[in-house]
């Protein structure tokens, strides 16, 4: 299953990537599961305080599922105004 | 007219109030706020540098396409709350300096109690849920803004 995943702000800054498309094992099927599975590879993930995360681009909670061709972001709360 | 814009370049805010209510005779009542860039002095612990230094310059990162779809759902939460005649809302991101303009709201209604409300229910949405990231440049480096509770405070009082 290949999805598309962007982060921003400090969460992209800590990671040094704006976006990249991966390739999910098929046992990995929410949102907090992909958490989990990049934060292999990138433990700002886990550490992050109050993580935010959005499927094609509706804030979601970590039990919302993906599928193939999902846009995923991560980012840390917003600050705008 | 456009609800929703999300750009670089400033406004004119006298433009944009005008607009609210041009050639609507049913409006009475326009409100509208205007969010400033702040010359905040930051402490050396929040800089985490050896000083402490005022703010420069603040950044405003975004997520094209999102951003505007969620200023659009909450333009479209205030409209079902109160009776509204005409909404704007314009964000800008970028680099900007303490002084300039970062947001503009504009709400025109029938009476000035729906048009109050509106605009203050859409910045305290804004704010909690529209994807927009600051970072403050100052002479001893930078920082991205934490999110405040006051401002998740000000959001739940709308229910």
């Amino acid at each position: 299953m290949s999805i598309k995943v962007l982060y921003f702000a400090s969460v992209s800054e800590a990671l040094g990537l704006t976006a990249e498309t991966i390739d999910l094992p098929t046992e990995v099927k929410t949102l907090g599961a992909l958490r989990q599975h990049l934060g292999v590879r990138h433990p700002a993930l886990l550490t992050t305080k109050n993580l935010r995360a959005a499927v094609n681009r509706q804030m979601c909670g970590w039990e919302a599922p993906i599928a193939e061709g999902d846009e995923v972001a991560f980012f840390p709360p917003v600050t705008g105004g | 007219m456009r609800e929703v814009s999300v750009q670089q370049a400033d406004f004119d805010i006298g433009a944009e109030i005008a607009a609210l209510s041009t050639g609507d005779v049913a409006a009475g009542a326009v409100a509208s706020f205007v969010g400033l860039v702040r010359a905040d002095e930051l402490t050396a612990q929040e800089l985490g540098a050896g000083d402490a230094a005022a703010v420069l310059s603040m950044t405003l990162e975004y997520y094209p396409g999102m951003t505007e779809s969620a200023l659009e759902e909450i333009v479209a939460q205030a409209k079902a709350r109160w009776r509204l005649r005409r909404v704007r809302v314009i964000h800008r991101v970028g680099r900007l300096l303490p002084g300039e303009r970062i947001v503009f709201v504009g709400v025109s209604s029938a009476h000035r109690a729906d048009a109050f409300a509106a605009c203050e229910f859409i910045m305290d949405y804004l704010k909690t849920r529209a994807p927009f990231w600051k970072k403050e440049e100052t002479p001893h480096g930078s920082r991205w803004v934490d999110a405040r509770e006051t401002d998740d405070a000000a959001a739940a009082r709308w229910g």
